[in-house]
């Protein structure tokens, strides 16, 4: 029987980075996949004729270059393609504009409030010092505070020579940022309530919080640490859809000799006394291997691949109370022509950008007692992109290809399981919506996916149907992500590593866990590394 | 008592001060288009021409190259017509490439040079039919046309300002030119030209460009110029179409490895320095020079140049670590000894590296190729960040697309 160096339980972009650089360092390594499909949240499928979706994930920014570039991803037919523009439509019939063009986006807000257009400049001045402040800790392994082995010190030196070399003023917005909900951090900055929300929708995003919870600062500056092309806080479209990261991260794995399982779903981890030895499919087929580095999330991970007896009774009780909380649902849409939104002026750059019909941090948090009720919200807060706008592989000429992504969308409809008249109420929800600024929107729609926490979960694999396989509250991150102690992409057993979002850094298409994972496993391994370059230093 | 000074003011339009050798910057053919799409004003002269930088945002603009299609107004680029029944004799004698391997309708990108082979200019070479040529390029040389051509039968004539050029580029590029009605070009190879009727003219469609995509290049004379625009803009409604300015024209050459002339090398007509002048190897484009004619401007210096050794410089493309372009900074061999200078630099959107054009000093770049670096100097809010970044010599062009030479090619 065949026995590999490893194998990584899950295709989804973390999964395949982390079996890339484990293949180039000279590995043998085997990818399973449950579904018939790779890429996990990153995914582009074809549902309906000449349209394709990103079904999960649909934009980009979080990826780093480092990785694209090591594995040569643009080769294998990976190209971001920044968008501009956005828009906040107000339900007096009018719209907030956001703008690349500095002077532009200034007046665009300054028609709301002078104020805050001039204030923006502070705001944004803030964030990226924030930003500048977190980027440089994405690529690095957290250190563990209770082991403090020699590497752990110097990494908790790290963290702290930073955070020492904060002037007080810095270290006080630090503090905040982590600590703040996005509602009154904003407050800090900004009057009106159009821009409030704008802004606001990035901390929330993903996150069963309210804008008035605590902790959703931290997420806005989640939202803002990558980058395109040296842009920081900038996003883009993956041209071809999300699926297009998850395709050339394949490519570039099965050229350098890796293999790939589709339908392959893994049953349990094969233990033994000394450690991970393999994994048993569902059908009963053993694969063996020295290690086997899990790309699901901890809970399906620990809970449900491993036997609890193979584990310490307090790591089982961290991982259950890990938070992965389903909050979000999602809408990919064909569309047979470019819909109207008559609060804009023709030609209006704001189409190819996110676009959202929330006016306030009000409607916002109402929506999240929505979700608390166990409902989903009944004015929901949609991230809305036509990627055709930019991207013409996705649709036919003319036609157009639309991803709206609903907060807030709970779990379970009031503690039960959601049935298919629940999916289709929740769409119908969030159409009505558009459709109040888009006129003859229902007339123009060929055909729909709906999305919600079930089918996330279901097909993606995500517990709850949380987006970034845990959420991104402060007390889950760096050497908290996913449990103190095991922060490191080790679990407690010997040879079962994590890749996936729900380690450090945490989710989004970034594809650092898997890397800082691949170099974890090599270093455990004792193999050279070489085809990791170091991460862009942050000038 | 203060002199006052009397000046009489000029009242005469300012377009008309040069009376009539005509304004400042002239116009190109297509400007009442490009200006009504300008919102930038970012606005520069190109060979005496108002030309655009950037209409819109210069990063978008290079994306449309890259997703779409883009539309760049090429004009002002020189251009002549070389006709009569030694043309093809003369550009033989003129070029570094064979000319008598070019087929009517087809186009070759090629170079000139000095008797001392030392290079005048690149450019492209277009065989309109069995006798007539036009030679596109950066730089006027009128003069060393018409010397050259004594002792030929061959008319040449400076066209610049009768002829309107248009560059069509990107992914869509072929879908647009499908959906204005010229789409047997489909079956048009790269560097093929292809002829069609428009508006009671012609228009000349050849499958070039400066992008390394899938693109085009499109001339009619002058008059036709507002027209064409307009058929191609209707037609590029659904595929993206986007003006684009020379800023993201210039980010993606460099990714497809082309030289401009000026600004990758100097030319021997503009070099007041004696010594920096190229001869063809020195600056990658040896490849051009074609041993096998007997006879050519330049032949004679420059297979002495090559019998001795004596070329002094190796033009290369560099990949340096980091995220840092390298623009004109200094590449050293070992951190210590300088090697020469990189001429154009950026970071390249599509390949996620950071790419660089540079000419090095024999023996760098030739038998000394490990060990070199680039010093950058990096200003962030008044302090330099010197940076020294590994560099590594790579093939260009850096990027290489299958759509560009793929035929027929597809809709995107
Ligand atoms: C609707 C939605 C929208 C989002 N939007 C964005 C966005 O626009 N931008 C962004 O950056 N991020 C976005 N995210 C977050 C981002 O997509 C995820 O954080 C990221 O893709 C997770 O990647 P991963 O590799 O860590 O894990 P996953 O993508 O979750 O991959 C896990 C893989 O493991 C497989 N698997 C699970 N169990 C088994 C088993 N037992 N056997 C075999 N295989 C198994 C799954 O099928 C899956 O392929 C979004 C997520 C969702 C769900």
């Amino acid at each position: 029987m065949k026995k590999w160096d490893a194998v990584v339980i899950g295709s989804g972009h973390n999964g395949l980075v982390n079996a890339c650089y484990l293949q180039r360092a000279g590995l043998d390594v085997l990818v399973v996949e449950k579904n018939e499909w790779i890429g996990g949240a990153a995914v582009s499928r074809e549902l309906t004729d000449g349209f394709l979706y990103s079904n999960c994930s649909y934009v980009c920014s979080l990826f780093r270059p480092e990785i694209m570039r090591d594995l040569e991803l643009p080769r294998h037919g990976l190209q971001v393609i920044p968008y501009e523009g956005g828009a906040v439509f107000t339900q007096d019939g009018d719209h907030l504009g956001a703008h690349r063009d500095h002077h532009a986006h200034r007046r665009a807000f300054a028609r709301f409030s002078k104020r805050d257009a001039e204030a923006y400049e502070r705001y944004a001045r803030d964030v990226t010092r924030q930003c500048r402040f977190i980027q440089p800790l994405l690529m690095r392994t957290a250190p563990d505070p209770a082991r403090l082995r020699p590497r752990d010190v110097s990494e908790l030196l790290y963290l702290g020579r930073k955070f020492a070399g904060l002037s007080a003023e810095e270290m006080a917005l630090t503090m905040r940022f982590w600590t703040m909900s996005i509602s009154d951090f904003l407050d800090e900055y900004f009057e009106s309530d159009v821009v409030k929300s704008y802004l606001a929708i990035s901390g929330i995003i993903g996150t069963a919080l309210g804008p008035m919870s605590p902790g959703t600062a931290y997420v806005l500056l989640h939202h803002y640490m990558g980058e395109v092309d040296g842009s920081v806080g900038a996003w883009g479209f993956a041209r071809g859809g999300m699926g297009a990261v998850t395709q050339a991260l394949a490519k570039s794995f099965r050229e350098s000799g890796g293999t790939i399982r589709t339908e392959a779903e893994v049953d349990r981890v094969l233990v033994d006394t000394q450690g991970a030895k393999g994994v048993v499919l569902a059908g009963g087929e053993e694969i063996r291997a020295d290690r086997v580095v899990s790309n699901a999330d901890v809970k399906r991970t620990f809970l449900k691949l491993v036997e609890r007896s193979d584990l310490p009774d307090p790591f089982v009780r961290d991982v259950e109370r890990f938070k992965m909380r389903g909050s979000s649902g999602k809408l990919n849409i064909a569309l047979d022509s470019m819909p109207e939104f008559p609060a804009l002026p023709p030609n209006s750059p704001c189409v190819r950008g996110d676009m959202h019909f929330t006016d306030s941090i009000e409607r916002m948090e109402r929506g999240y007692d929505d979700w608390k009720a166990g409902r989903w919200s009944a004015d929901p807060i949609l991230d809305m992109v036509i990627p055709t706008t930019l991207d013409p592989t996705m649709a036919p000429p003319g036609k157009h290809f639309m991803s709206c992504f609903v907060q807030y969308c709970p779990p379970k409809v009031e503690g039960r399981d959601w049935t298919s008249a629940d999916r289709d109420a929740f769409a119908d929800t969030v159409i009505s919506q558009i459709a109040d600024y888009s006129p003859g929107f229902r007339e123009r729609i060929v055909h729909m996916e709906v999305r919600t926490p079930r089918e996330l979960e279901d097909e993606v694999g995500l517990t709850e149907g949380n987006i970034f396989q845990g959420e991104l509250t402060f007390d889950q991150l760096l050497f908290n992500r996913p449990v103190p102690g095991y922060a490191q992409y080790r679990s407690p057993i010997g040879g079962l590593y994590i890749c996936g979002s729900s380690t450090h850094p945490g989710g989004g298409v970034m594809g650092a866990p898997g890397r800082n994972a691949a170099a974890e496993i090599l270093r455990d391994a004792k193999r050279p590394n070489k085809q990791m370059s170091p991460a862009h230093e942050v000038l | 008592m203060m002199a006052r000074n009397t000046v009489e003011t000029n009242t005469a339009p300012v377009s008309d001060v040069f009376g009539k050798s005509g304004p400042l910057r002239l116009e190109t053919p297509f400007h009442p288009r490009i200006a009504a799409l300008m919102h930038t004003h970012a606005w520069y002269d190109w060979s005496g021409y108002l030309s655009a930088h950037s209409l819109w945002d210069e990063e978008l603009e290079y994306f449309a190259i890259r997703s779409q299609a883009a539309l760049f107004d090429l004009s002002p680029m020189v251009k002549y017509r070389i006709e009569g029944p030694d043309a093809e004799a003369f550009c033989d004698r003129l070029t570094l490439r064979d000319v008598t391997r070019l087929k009517p309708l087809r186009v070759q990108y090629t170079a000139w040079c000095d008797d001392a082979g030392e290079v005048i200019d690149d450019g492209t070479l277009f065989r309109l039919s069995e006798t007539r040529f036009r030679l596109c390029c950066q730089e006027r040389h009128l003069p060393w046309l018409l010397d050259g051509a004594i002792g030929f039968d061959v008319a040449i004539e400076e066209e610049t300002e009768a002829i309107a050029g248009l560059a069509l580029q990107g992914p869509t590029s072929f879908a647009v030119l499908q959906a204005a009605g010229f789409g047997e070009i489909g079956s048009l190879k790269p560097f093929g030209i292809a002829e069609f009727a428009h508006e009671g003219g012609r228009v000349t469609i050849s499958r070039t460009g400066f992008t390394g995509d899938l693109g085009y290049e499109l001339f009619v004379d002058a008059g036709d110029a507002l027209s064409l625009w307009d058929r191609l803009w209707e037609a590029g409604r659904l595929h993206g179409l986007n003006a684009i300015g020379f800023g993201a024209l210039d980010r993606a050459r460099i990714e497809a490895g082309f030289l401009i002339a000026n600004v990758d090398f100097v030319t021997v007509d503009a070099a007041l320095r004696a010594d920096r002048a190229r001869m063809p190897d020195e600056i990658g484009l040896g490849w051009l020079v074609d041993m096998k004619k007997e006879r050519f401007n330049g032949r004679r210096a420059i297979e002495a140049a090559r019998a001795k050794g004596a070329n002094r410089h190796v033009l290369v493309g560099l990949e340096i670590e980091g995220n840092v372009p390298a623009e004109h900074a200094i590449v050293y061999h070992r951190k210590k000894r300088e090697a020469g200078i990189v001429t154009a630099a950026i970071w390249s959107p599509m390949l996620k590296r950071n790419i660089a054009i540079a000419s090095l000093q024999r023996p760098y770049g030739d038998t000394v190729t490990d060990d070199l670096w680039v010093e950058i100097y990096a200003l962030h809010e008044l302090r330099y960040v010197k940076l020294m970044k590994r560099a590594r010599i790579v093939e260009r062009p850096f990027l290489k697309l299958d759509r560009r030479r793929a035929t027929p090619p597809g809709g995107f």
